[in-house]
């Protein structure tokens, strides 16, 4: 027995170790999650935990110093004066004219304060009145909001909020309201659409291309058949930047520029080394004799290739997929350059936010409109990931 | 040769056309997308910046002049360029060491919990999301405020420990880069980590056993008997990210942005094209890349070939 626990407690270093290192890799990811669902004006002002904190109220501290003992913690104590009057509080503008007020209870001999509460104090106590009165509503801002997913998605950008703004308010007194909405091109809502565009395309070329291809490379006989597998080993480490350039040019001159097809043959061309090499390596690892029978008993090639090998190879098909498709989903330079602003997708989108200054709680939002597709196909196909991994990934 | 010839079967030598058929969509791609593009950038690299004229004409009196190779004599000597190389430099170094042997450490520690799962899960999650989704996640971590409350989780911790917040993201020569260079690490740790971890656990544990019945301890255990087991994977795994590495350019693009501190050979390399128009210069900075990786194509060529050898 007492060899069991020396057992667990030798182990008790080992676990701190690696929940440390756990929540060293989560947490960032939880902070950014956890700031996307704080009102914007906490985003900029308070850091993301925070938002857990016992929440302090504002010049609660100073009401109870000075006035409660008067006045009572409602604020009503006092014969004919009422501090949680809204009509009352509401005359107050700045910290000045509550002074002024408090002066005034004094010579009238309501309280007696050994001295006034300094400029800072005031300011606070004065918030904490509005707050008990109801007078103002800065101060009850929610711990949690949707907001900046629904601003990030409709491409709002002002200083309110796209709900209070243009939906409850007038559109008309917010400028930033012209141009938003699900489908406006500033929006994450566009931009995720664009996205899913480029990248089913994107990943389906290839694989088709690259599975006809892979065929001939592992059943079929020809000339050069070994040189030209090399060739195609080699070219997987050619820089996606090596051929930016010649691209870019010809499409210039084609008019692809911002177009989707251009987007697609230039991911499938740069994606067909790494998967046919990839579905080669599964194809010719399946035993030999089932295609030799196929034959003899009178299959064409064609009917081999799609009614053996593709279903055969599902499973690397379906790693291949997942690459491509995050390849593709999560890619900014080929957006960068032959998409632009014009056909925004996700990465484009987020980029153009990143540095300016206002759009902070803006970014956070983009960010997981971006993440969550990924996150999804993740762990739904965590299995097929790790093995497309495994079968060699030198990719990029 | 690769493969040995007797894979094929011997019917399926009468193909005739028919491999070429299956071949031609991907070979006339490829070859339009990847083969034309490697050897017009080269071509382009010796013209000037319209790629019409010789790079020769874009020399100036009283300058030092390589003519055609003059782009490449910006490329190599310029200043914003040295400082590309050394950053690139300082990323491989640390990035390809970091990512492996954090990988390798916690593959070695979370074999041995029942948890095993979801603490790779954990470490393996930010390969899913983009590198720009990273930035954003990272700019927030190393927020900066040069007074009153930090939003920035990294420099809340400092100044609570009573010390001045630090710009992280700007602070040169070695801070910003460091900076950048954990993001990378907090990337592709879970995709070293994968693989080391299938490694290890090929690894027969009767081996293991032995070796500890035998008085080994378990750091003898680690480095006499998995390390060397283990070390072509991890070749395999340093020479992969050695390229990845080499061609990094997301995270310096949009966490670094409009830092000459920060760059590195591909963000130079776009840069000089697409902000200054510069093709003649921006192409001989993409031949220097495919030049750097080069040797990791013959390696992996060469490992490619033992493969088939063995099948």
């Amino acid at each position: 027995m007492s060899d069991r626990i020396k057992f667990i407690l030798g182990k008790i270093p080992l676990h701190v170790v690696i929940i440390l290192l756990c929540l060293v890799w989560i947490t960032p990811t939880v902070g950014l999650l956890v700031a996307s669902f704080r009102p914007r004006q906490d985003v900029v002002q308070s850091g993301w935990w925070v938002a857990f904190a016992p929440r302090k109220v504002a010049g609660q501290d100073v009401y109870e110093k000075y006035l409660a003992p008067y006045y009572g913690p409602d604020g009503k104590a006092v014969e004919g004066v009422d501090l949680s009057d809204p009509e009352l509080i509401g005359q107050f503008r700045r910290s000045i004219e509550l002074t002024a007020f408090l002066r005034e209870q004094m010579e009238e001999g309501k309280i007696q304060l050994e001295e006034m509460p300094d400029p800072q104090e005031m300011a606070d106590l004065l918030t904490y009145l509005r707050q008990l009165s109801g007078a103002g509503s800065a101060a009850s801002r929610p711990r949690f909001t949707i907001n900046n997913y629904v601003d990030a998605v409709v491409g709002y950008s002002g200083r309110a909020n796209y709900i209070e703004s243009c939906v409850e308010g007038d559109p008309a007194e917010d400028d930033a309201c012209l141009g938003t909405g699900l489908t406006s091109e500033r929006g994450m809502a566009t931009a995720f659409l664009n996205s899913l565009w480029v990248a089913i395309p994107a990943t389906i070329l290839p694989i088709l291309f690259a599975s006809l291809a892979a065929y001939a490379f592992s059943w079929l006989d020809f000339k050069g058949r070994q040189w030209l597998f090399v060739i195609l080993v080699a070219l997987q480490i050619v820089p996606l930047q090596m051929t930016l350039i010649p691209i870019y040019r010809i499409y210039a001159k084609a008019g692809l520029t911002g177009t989707f097809l251009g987007v697609w043959l230039f991911h499938t061309g740069f994606g067909l080394p790494y998967a046919i090499y990839l579905i080669r390596n599964f194809l010719g690892g399946l035993p030999k004799d089932l295609f030799e029978s196929a034959y003899l008993d009178g299959a064409s090639h064609w009917t081999a290739f799609y009614r053996l090998a593709i279903p055969l190879s599902v499973p690397a098909l379906a790693s291949l997929a997942i690459f491509q498709f995050l390849w593709v989903w999560n890619d900014l330079l080929v957006a960068l350059v032959f998409l632009g602003g014009q056909t925004p997708v996700l990465t484009w989108q987020i980029n153009s936010l990143v540095g300016r200054f206002t759009g902070m709680h803006l970014q956070t939002a983009a960010a997981f409109v971006s993440i969550i597709l990924p996150m999804l196909v993740f762990f739904a196909m965590q299995r097929f990931f790790v093995r497309g991994l495994l079968a060699g990934a030198v990719k990029g | 040769m690769a493969a040995p010839k007797g894979q094929v079967p011997a019917i399926m030598k009468q193909a005739g056309h028919a491999p070429w058929l299956y071949l031609a969509p991907a070979l006339l791609i490829m070859l339009f997308f990847v083969v034309y593009p490697t050897v017009n950038t080269i071509y382009l690299s010796f013209l000037d910046t319209e790629g019409e004229q010789s790079a020769a004409i874009t020399c100036q009196e009283g300058q030092p002049c390589w003519g055609p190779f003059e782009n490449y004599r910006h490329a190599l000597t310029d200043e914003t360029m040295l400082l590309a190389f050394r950053n690139n430099l300082l990323w491989i170094i640390l990035m390809v060491s970091g990512t492996t042997a954090l990988g390798l450490i916690i593959a070695v520690l979370v074999d041995r919990v029942k948890y095993e799962p979801l603490a790779k899960a954990v470490i393996f999650l930010p390969m899913a999301i983009s590198f720009v989704g990273a930035s954003v996640i990272w700019n927030y971590v190393y927020d900066y405020q040069a007074q009153g409350n930090q939003i920035g989780l990294l420099n809340a911790i400092v100044t609570a420990l009573g010390l001045g917040p630090v710009p992280w993201t700007t602070t040169g020569p070695w801070i910003n880069n460091v900076a950048l260079i954990i993001v990378g690490v907090w990337m592709w740790t879970g995709f070293c980590m994968t693989i080391l971890s299938a490694a290890l656990k090929s690894v027969p544990e009767e081996l293991l056993e032995a070796a500890r019945i035998d008085g080994a301890t378990e750091w003898m255990v680690f480095w006499k008997i998995l390390v060397p087991i283990i070390a072509p994977t991890i070749t395999v795994v340093l020479t992969t990210m050695t390229v990845n590495v080499l061609k990094i350019f997301d995270i310096v693009y949009v966490m670094g942005k409009g830092q000459p501190g920060t760059q590195v050979i591909a963000t130079r390399m776009y840069i000089e094209q697409f902000n200054k128009s510069n093709s003649g210069l921006s192409s001989a900075i993409a031949i220097i890349l495919i030049l750097a990786v080069l040797p990791i194509g013959y390696i992996n060529i060469q490992r490619f070939r033992e493969q088939e050898a063995m099948r």
